[in-house]
């Protein structure tokens, strides 16, 4: 029935590690995209044209409601109808960062809208403009109860890393399936990278939420 | 090609996808529920030995990622001797994964059935079952469906990746047609519409119109 090699696992062992790497750089680099592109979405959400603001909630929408995968596939294969061929590294970053900004978008809504209103007129009381009332007054004060929300989209970011697999990402979903092809074993690799993403989200997701307690004590929401 | 033509020649395909997709979520839907609710009430059971059980499974589901566990169900689970075909694979693999997502949430809405409400049931006699069958459930079901509500487009977007274990739903259709003629606009623009449709205009409706009725129902409406 069930052999499990220990030979083998040490094998390959080199190689998911390597391509755990990856996934990570990955994760990491999606998110920077997301991080960015997301407060684009949220503050062209609060600008105060009207068909901008609609056009940027329904894309929102519509990124929010379809999957992940398919916009990996538009993304990678659309561009070189229309000449413009991009890496699978470019293209799986674009996918993964501009979905989850759509995500992060909603998290820094809330935050901003979370600030009272008060804060908005002494600003302007005291003849701030816009953009300095966002960095000095706003940002500061929306910024740490969104940190939770972000933590939680940068565990999900990293695992929807391997969907990139798809477009020939070398991340650890792409490297355990060339080693089950080669090997014809299935097995050790795959059991190896889930162990591998429980390793890693599981802590990252306690430590998230024990700052979130640190936070919300910090800020005076102990309940 | 011209648009129109394009979806003269393929439409049939990719309804058929459409249609292995609806199967998928609808299937999907009705584990995630049984998980969601069964491993939910586990959680907040007396026994530890129980509440361990619905733990692992939680983190287990939740710590990894939807492709590694379908990828791990349909290769490996049939070394253990279970072997099941693709289509059983899929829907199980996705409803179990949000399912442990779901646990959360019912655990939470039963939660926020007041205190009150646990201790008047008490009053009244009601055994535990009884006590959670006609009052904290029915209130807690009103609590989660607007949470539910996204978990169920979740749930949607976790489907397009069977078609990676080859059930040949939409997103398969889409990625076949696409390496046969290499009309990658139109056919992965016509399924990111097709599943933006059906969220946004089938899912959507449907639980707010749930929302309601069952608002209603225990008369908060």
């Amino acid at each position: 029935m069930l052999d499990w090699k220990l030979d083998f696992t040490w094998e390959i062992l080199p190689r998911l590690a390597a391509a755990a790497g990856n996934t990570m750089l990955a994760a990491g680099g999606g998110y920077l995209v997301a991080v960015v592109l997301g407060l684009v979405f949220a503050l062209a959400q609060r600008t105060p044209s009207r068909p901008l603001t609609f056009v940027v909630r329904e894309l929102v929408e519509f990124i929010r409601s379809t999957p992940l995968l398919l916009q990996i596939f538009f993304i990678y294969y659309v561009g070189p109808q229309f000449g413009l061929r991009l890496s699978p590294w470019a293209a799986g970053l674009i996918a993964i960062g501009l979905h989850y900004a759509a995500y992060l978008s909603e998290v820094y809504r809330g935050g901003i809208e979370n600030v009272p209103k008060g804060q908005w007129e002494a600003a302007k009381a005291i003849n701030l403009s816009t953009a300095k009332t966002y960095r000095r007054i706003v940002i500061p004060q929306a910024l740490p109860p969104a940190l939770a929300g972000m933590g939680n989209y940068l565990v999900g970011i990293f695992k929807d890393t391997p969907m990139l697999s798809v477009i020939g990402v070398a991340e650890l979903m792409h490297a355990a399936n060339s080693i089950g092809a080669e090997n014809f074993r299935y097995l050790e690799p795959y059991t190896i990278v889930g162990l591998i993403f429980l390793a890693i989200s599981l802590p990252t997701a306690w430590l998230i939420r024990r700052f979130e307690i640190a936070l919300r004590r910090k800020m005076g929401l102990t309940r | 090609m011209p648009y129109f033509e394009f979806l003269e020649t393929y439409s049939g395909r990719l309804l058929d996808g459409t249609l292995v997709t609806l199967g998928q979520f609808g299937l999907a839907v009705l584990v995630a529920v049984a998980a969601a609710l069964v491993s939910g009430l586990l959680k907040m059971a007396h026994a530890k030995t129980l509440r361990a059980l619905a733990v692992v499974y939680i983190e287990l589901f939740r710590g990894t990622s939807l492709l590694v566990q379908l990828y791990w169900f349909y290769f490996v689970l049939p070394l253990f001797g279970f072997t099941m075909d693709k289509f059983t694979v899929g829907f199980l693999t996705v409803g179990l994964c949000y399912g442990a997502y779901g646990a959360e949430l019912v655990r939470g809405a039963i939660q926020s059935v007041p205190r009150g409400q646990w201790e008047a049931a008490l009053a009244l006699n009601m055994s535990p079952s009884q006590r959670m069958r006609r009052i904290i459930l029915p209130q807690a079901l009103v609590a989660i469906l607007p949470p539910w509500g996204n978990l169920m487009i979740e749930i949607l977007k976790g489907t397009a990746l069977v078609a990676l274990i080859s059930v040949a739903d939409l997103m398969f259709e889409a990625r076949q047609i696409n390496n046969n003629t290499y009309l990658s606009a139109q056919v992965f623009g016509t399924a990111l519409i097709i599943y933006y449709i059906f969220a946004r205009f089938m899912v959507t409706p449907v639980m707010r119109w749930l929302e309601r009725v069952m608002a209603r129902k225990i008369g908060r409406a």
